[in-house]
């Protein structure tokens, strides 16, 4: 189960995932960002502080982004990921594909 | 069967004892009038009244009582029908007895009793069918106390027989008491008219031209036997006498009692009948909306339903029922009104900045009515808007709409927001129902999945002498993406994948097949595995779904160099554990 709160914090979209993302709770994830980007926002930040795992098919939601992202130059960083699931970004080596940053500072530094 | 039985048989008995009374009274009447000492018994035409008089009243008991199908207006149309019938006898005995003329005396004496014989029995007859019918209607809706205060008048009459047949002197002093607590009992009871209320309006004309026909009837036997009496008095004092017998006159006072009651209340009843029947309706449409998540198929179809209910219950002209279908648009369903005039009044509340029908956050029905007023052209002057929930969102506004000003009234809000809160819940129901399905088909889908994905992964793997092999494949809950094969690609090299599929279900297991097609084709040369993955990303880059994606690692084994050559892509790292060293390290 996952829960998707949005808050907006310096013209920057906040996207603040509780919980587990698995193949059915991918979909709510991708519709959170897809909405984000629906209204404008070219500045996406992903909380991810409270994120206890992620499966394929959420890593996969991000992945789908990114070539999207570039030729909008859409900016999304992901920060304040826990080891196991930062553990799985690397393994798959999308920790060189992301933006990702230690802390929400850090992320709004990286996504201006 | 049985029951029909008895009542044949308690008529037939009902003529013989009627029959016996006739002989036995005007036998005594003659003999008195002759100043004859007459040879049978005075007290035996008593007794057989009061036989004749039970088997009519277990005659009624059994032919009425138990007859579930008559309804009320049947039940008056019985009484009146037995009334209808002994007047018209009674009126032919005047008339023959006009034809007759003035006969002897002693023929006129036997007609005379024969008369009053025959009107007798037609007026017990006729009070015993009241007595049941109203037995009826009383006990329509019965309580213990009711119940208990009708058995006791019930018996106590039946007593009053026996009491009446042994002729017991102590009986003439309590004449009185006695029959003026029957009166009493009787008046009580009469005060149950609860089932006028369930009398329709035409029904209710009918019960009460019934009704005062039966009064008429009534009057009418009672002043035709009166008279008689008197008549055949002043001839004799023996006979048969009626004013005396508890039993009778206590029937009289009930059964005529509760018929100027009935028709008095019924009268009165009238005017209100039209609210009863409102709220009746009312009930019942409020079922048909409560029942319509069970039956129909579709939320258009519980729109649908509200709408009709809405306006038959509130007599409303016109509706509609606006669904926000997302964010931005709506959807308008109307009923009676065109949907360009319906728009009128929407733009017209727009312009006009009013809150209420468009502004979906509004949480209280609102009389919009005042505002109408400065519209011109339509010829709706009162305006009803109620706003619909659907698990604490609002989905929805249902308008009423009346060509009257000031049409509605506290009452009819409201009864059409309890329907609008009704469909509410009746929608949630649906979509909750739908989500079920919904599940219950993924659920299906996800088996299938499940079974494709078994069936893809080999049963045998590649080996010979030089190497052994093992693989395991758990997955979670939901169906997993795992793959693994091998080809042998000559006697001494054989090529390994294992892979991880993104997603869940069907897809899943398709991109799996997918892969293994790539892998089959890819594989069977002696292929460098940094340069497989290349190729099968490139093939995969336009076939897998957005979100989608594959981790794999290739590995090519050759016994003859006894080397492992392999290639990563995003998948676990390879653990390697040497049990000649006895050391594991990742790759």
């Amino acid at each position: 189960m996952i829960h998707i709160k949005r808050i907006q914090e310096d013209g920057a979209d906040v996207i603040i995932l509780i919980g587990e993302i698995d193949a059915s709770s991918s979909i709510e994830l991708d519709l959170a960002i897809a909405k984000s980007v629906g209204e404008g926002y070219s500045k996406i930040l992903i909380d991810c502080s409270a994120l206890d795992y992620i499966s394929s098919a959420g890593l996969g939601v991000f992945m789908s982004y990114i070539e999207e992202f570039k030729d909008r130059n859409v900016k999304m960083v992901l920060f304040g990921m826990n080891d196991k699931v930062a553990n799985t970004f690397s393994i798959l080596g999308l920790n060189e594909l992301l933006k990702i940053g230690k802390d929400k500072v850090e992320a709004k530094e990286m996504a201006s | 069967m049985r029951a029909k039985a008895i009542t044949r048989l308690l008529f037939t008995v009902g003529v013989i004892t009627w029959l016996a009374l006739v002989i036995t009274d005007i036998s005594i009447l003659f003999s008195s009038t002759n100043h004859l000492t007459p040879d049978i018994p005075s007290w035996l035409p008593g007794v057989i009244l009061n036989l004749f008089i039970v088997a009519l009243f277990y005659f009624y008991k059994f032919k009425v009582e138990r007859d579930d199908v008559l309804n009320f207006v049947d039940l008056l149309w019985r009484v009146f029908a037995t009334g209808l019938v002994a007047t018209v006898i009674s009126l032919a005995l005047r008339l023959l007895e006009h034809v007759i003329g003035k006969p002897n005396t002693s023929f006129l004496v036997v007609f005379k009793g024969l008369q009053y014989m025959i009107n007798l029995g037609l007026m017990i007859g006729f009070l015993l069918m009241a007595f049941t019918a109203w037995k009826r209607l009383i006990l329509y809706q019965k309580s213990k106390w009711l119940l208990r205060l009708w058995s006791f008048f019930e018996i106590g009459l039946l007593l009053s027989l026996i009491l009446n047949s042994f002729k017991i002197h102590v009986l003439d002093q309590l004449y009185v008491p006695l029959l003026g607590m029957f009166v009493l009992v009787g008046l009580v009871l009469s005060g149950n008219m609860k089932w006028v209320a369930y009398l329709n309006f035409r029904q209710k004309w009918t019960s009460l031209l019934l009704l005062l026909l039966t009064i008429f009837y009534l009057l009418y036997i009672f002043y035709t036997n009166n008279s008689l009496t008197e008549d055949i008095g002043n001839m004799s004092k023996s006979f048969t006498h009626y004013s005396s017998h508890i039993f009778i006159v206590s029937l009289m006072v009930f059964v005529t009692v509760y018929s100027i009651f009935s028709f008095l209340v019924i009268l009165f009843n009238l005017p209100t009948t039209s609210v009863f029947e409102q709220k009746l309706e009312e009930v019942v449409n409020f079922q048909r909306i409560s029942q319509s998540i069970q039956t129909e198929q579709s939320e258009e179809s519980v729109y649908k339903i509200l709408l009709e209910t809405s306006v038959s219950t509130v007599f409303a002209d016109a509706a509609w029922l606006e669904i926000n279908a997302s964010q931005l648009e709506y959807k308008l369903h109307t009923y009676k009104i065109t949907d360009k005039e319906s728009y009128d009044i929407i733009n017209h509340l727009k312009t006009h900045n009013i809150r209420g029908i468009l502004d979906q956050g509004s949480d209280k029905t609102k009389n919009l009515s005042k505002h109408l007023a400065s519209l011109k052209g339509s010829r709706f002057r009162s305006i009803l808007a109620f706003p619909i929930y659907v698990k604490n969102e609002n989905i929805g506004t249902l308008a009423l709409l009346k060509e009257l000003p000031e049409g509605f009234n506290k009452e009819m809000t409201k009864i059409v927001s309890t329907f609008a809160n009704q469909a509410g819940i009746s929608i949630e129901n649906f979509r909750l129902m739908e989500e079920a399905l919904q599940n219950e088909r993924y659920k299906e889908e996800l088996k299938i999945a499940k079974m494709v994905q078994k069936s893809l992964l080999p049963d045998v793997l590649e080996k010979d002498d030089d190497f052994d092999i093992a693989a395991f494949s758990e997955s979670a809950d939901e169906v997993g993406g795992d793959y693994y094969d091998t080809i042998r690609i000559n006697d001494h090299t054989v090529s390994l994948i294992i892979a991880d599929v993104s997603g869940k279900g069907t897809t899943a297991a398709f991109h799996m097949s997918q892969m293994k097609g790539i892998f089959h084709s890819l594989a069977q040369s002696d292929i460098d595995p940094h340069e497989f993955m290349v190729r099968a990303n490139q093939a995969l880059v336009y076939c897998l779904e957005r979100g989608s994606f594959i981790s794999a690692t290739f590995f090519i084994i050759d016994t003859n160099t006894k080397k492992v050559r392999y290639a990563r892509a995003g998948h676990c790292p390879v653990l390697y554990h040497c049990s000649a060293k006895n050391t594991t390290e990742y790759f």
